[in-house]
């Protein structure tokens, strides 16, 4: 048994039983497929071809019959083509990186922010949030979901929330020091970084600062950074998971038992599936995860493949709460990096390439951590084209693909030019990354 | 009055150069003179050879997978003496031209003079000073007969 106490923000529907869950999902599904069928072309085409019906949705074990919702759709039907709702019901953008050049983005109705804060308010609460506390949100505020969702979550407990966005690490420190800061919101990496400073700076947790926990979230991470995490800012740290095109983050998140991310399932259904046949697999089978909102109004999903594979368990767990619990994603279906909180697509690398004068479109990624920071290397092959006899031409072209990379993917990255015919061809499926982080 | 150099890229790694000069060097192709600019990713060395031998020098580049172009410089005799490079530079200060890069010849000149390598930013200006001020400039035949 644990000695944990355990903060609950809603118990009547955190820990309702998993017949009354299975009720409540059932009706809200059969709500979200008819305005889904009524409002959204594409998605009814793809019902009509597959023959199904609203009608024929009649409880959650009827999900296998829906189509599939991917990531590209958002590219396809970019912006506005999969609102179930009209635009003027429609009271927030957020965005994420696409698959190529263009940014994916979701329209959120004032029910949809109350959904979403309702998550992350769940997520903090289970942390140990309560409205004595003062919140660092240090997670970018923009079209990234991670400042807006933070913020969201801790006003909503009524916390005393502090919108610091992400980088100044030293102003960063000194608010979280004056202001008596109790809970940090940011990626692990960051809060890594800040903690390492914080040491540096001669300041020790507990005396100097009043940190308590820490929701981390919007990268992938491990139980040996956690452990790591926690020792040096002396907190819980807790995992959280979410996604732009089903909320933001408060998807699902950790209780303090650290054991696995409770998926917030009355507004979510969460499924696991052979990512080749799209077949559904029962719980404790490794899989991808999908996921259908049920509460969303603005851009309901359903079934939407997040090829983040990972296992679900609805086991009982110490704290209370009888949501499904996901365990940690344990890699990718596709060729998605997650690179300092961001997604990156090696296709977006290539667009930028082949759009770029002098350079052949053979490339290598070459993605690492240093310093607890992530980096991007993008080895490129110089043509005769480009080559000239003075270093600045050659280095104005090495300036300009690295500009074009950050923004199209966002993230700054190393560029590197290397000989012609030194990158792999593409023979079938080139290997076109190489990640060295230990993670 | 210009010379050919030959450029050629290469990856800022262990032994990349080795294995180029030796690759010239096989295929019986003498270096004049030679520099290296190296950034933190690629190098790019430059080299003077005969004009009988320039192609030979290109193809066999080329044909191993390496980038190489050709291009004009200027090759400026300068007095062998202190001094005698920094009255060269003045010229070309005054006269608004700048440097983009220089180097030397590697085989030594008649006594009491030097061979500098210049590419300038403006090359067509720099013969004309060069012409007026005096300052000696070599040209291929001088070079081929090195």
């Amino acid at each position: 048994m644990s000695d944990r106490v355990h903060l609950i923000y809603n118990p009547e529907r955190e820990c309702m039983s998993r017949d009354e869950l299975h009720a409540w999902q059932s009706a809200r599904l059969r709500e979200t497929v008819r305005r889904e069928y009524d409002n959204v072309p594409m998605y009814r085409a793809r019902m009509d071809e597959k023959g199904v019906k609203p009608e024929d949705i009649r409880s959650v074990d009827d999900l296998r019959y829906l189509p599939f919702m991917e990531k590209t759709d958002l590219r396809d039907y970019y912006p506005f083509d999969l609102l179930a709702s009209p635009q003027s019901e429609i009271v927030r953008i957020q965005g994420s990186s696409g698959t190529t050049g263009k940014p994916i983005v979701a329209g959120y109705t004032r029910n949809d922010i109350d959904v979403w804060s309702e998550m992350m308010a769940r997520t903090l609460t289970a942390a140990g949030c309560t409205r004595d506390d003062k919140v660092q949100v240090a997670y970018g505020l923009g079209l990234f979901t991670g400042g807006f969702g933070a913020y969201q979550g801790a006003d909503r407990i009524g916390a005393m929330v502090v919108p610091m966005s992400s980088g100044n690490t030293q102003r960063q420190i000194m608010m979280m020091k004056d202001l008596g800061v109790t809970m940090l919101c940011c990626t692990p990496s960051y809060a890594t970084y800040l903690g390492e400073t914080i040491r540096e700076m001669g300041l020790v947790p507990g005396r100097d600062l009043k940190l308590k926990a820490g929701c981390f979230g919007a990268e992938p991470w491990t139980e040996a950074m956690r452990q790591h995490l926690e020792e040096l800012l002396g907190i819980d740290a807790c995992d959280i998971y979410g996604l732009t095109e089903i909320a933001g983050p408060g998807v699902a998140f950790d209780c303090l038992e650290k054991h696995g991310m409770h998926i917030n399932e009355d507004h979510v259904i969460a499924e696991i599936i052979n990512p080749a046949t799209g077949e559904p697999l029962p719980y404790g089978e490794k899989g991808e995860l999908v996921f259908t909102t049920i509460t969303k109004t603005g851009m309901p999903m359903l079934r939407y493949r997040t090829h983040d594979i990972c296992s679900l368990t609805d086991k009982p767990c110490e704290c209370g709460r009888t949501f499904a619990r996901m365990s940690r994603i344990t890699g990718r279906t596709d060729d998605m990096l997650i690179i300092r909180g961001v997604n990156v697509f090696p296709s977006q690398i290539e667009s930028v390439l082949i759009k770029t004068q002098g350079v052949a479109p053979h490339y290598m990624l070459v993605v690492d951590r240093v310093n607890n920071s992530d980096t991007l290397e993008v080895q490129v092959e110089l043509t005769e084209e480009m080559f000239s006899d003075t270093v600045g031409h050659i280095e104005n072209v090495r300036r300009y693909i690295s500009e074009q990379i950050k923004s199209v993917v966002g993230i700054s990255a190393k560029v590197t030019l290397n000989a012609p015919k030194s990158m792999p061809r593409s023979e079938g499926k080139a290997k076109r990354v190489i990640d060295n982080r230990k993670i | 009055m210009f010379i050919q150099q030959l450029s050629i890229f290469l990856e800022n790694n262990p032994g990349t150069l080795r294995a180029m000069t030796e690759l010239l060097g096989k295929g019986g192709i003498d270096l004049l003179a030679l520099s290296i600019a190296d950034t933190q990713s690629f190098g790019i060395v430059r080299t003077i050879v005969t004009s009988s031998q320039i192609d030979k020098a290109l193809a066999l580049l080329r044909e191993n997978g390496y980038i190489a172009k050709v291009n004009h410089v200027i090759c400026a005799a300068v007095p062998d003496r202190p001094l005698g490079l920094s009255e060269l530079l003045a010229v070309i200060e005054q006269s608004k031209l700048s440097v983009e890069y220089m180097y030397s010849f590697l085989r030594a000149a008649e006594p009491g003079t030097a061979r500098m390598i210049l590419r300038l930013d403006d090359g067509k200006k720099a013969e004309e000073v060069f012409e007026h001020s005096g300052i000696v400039m070599l040209g291929q035949e001088e070079v081929d007969q090195m």
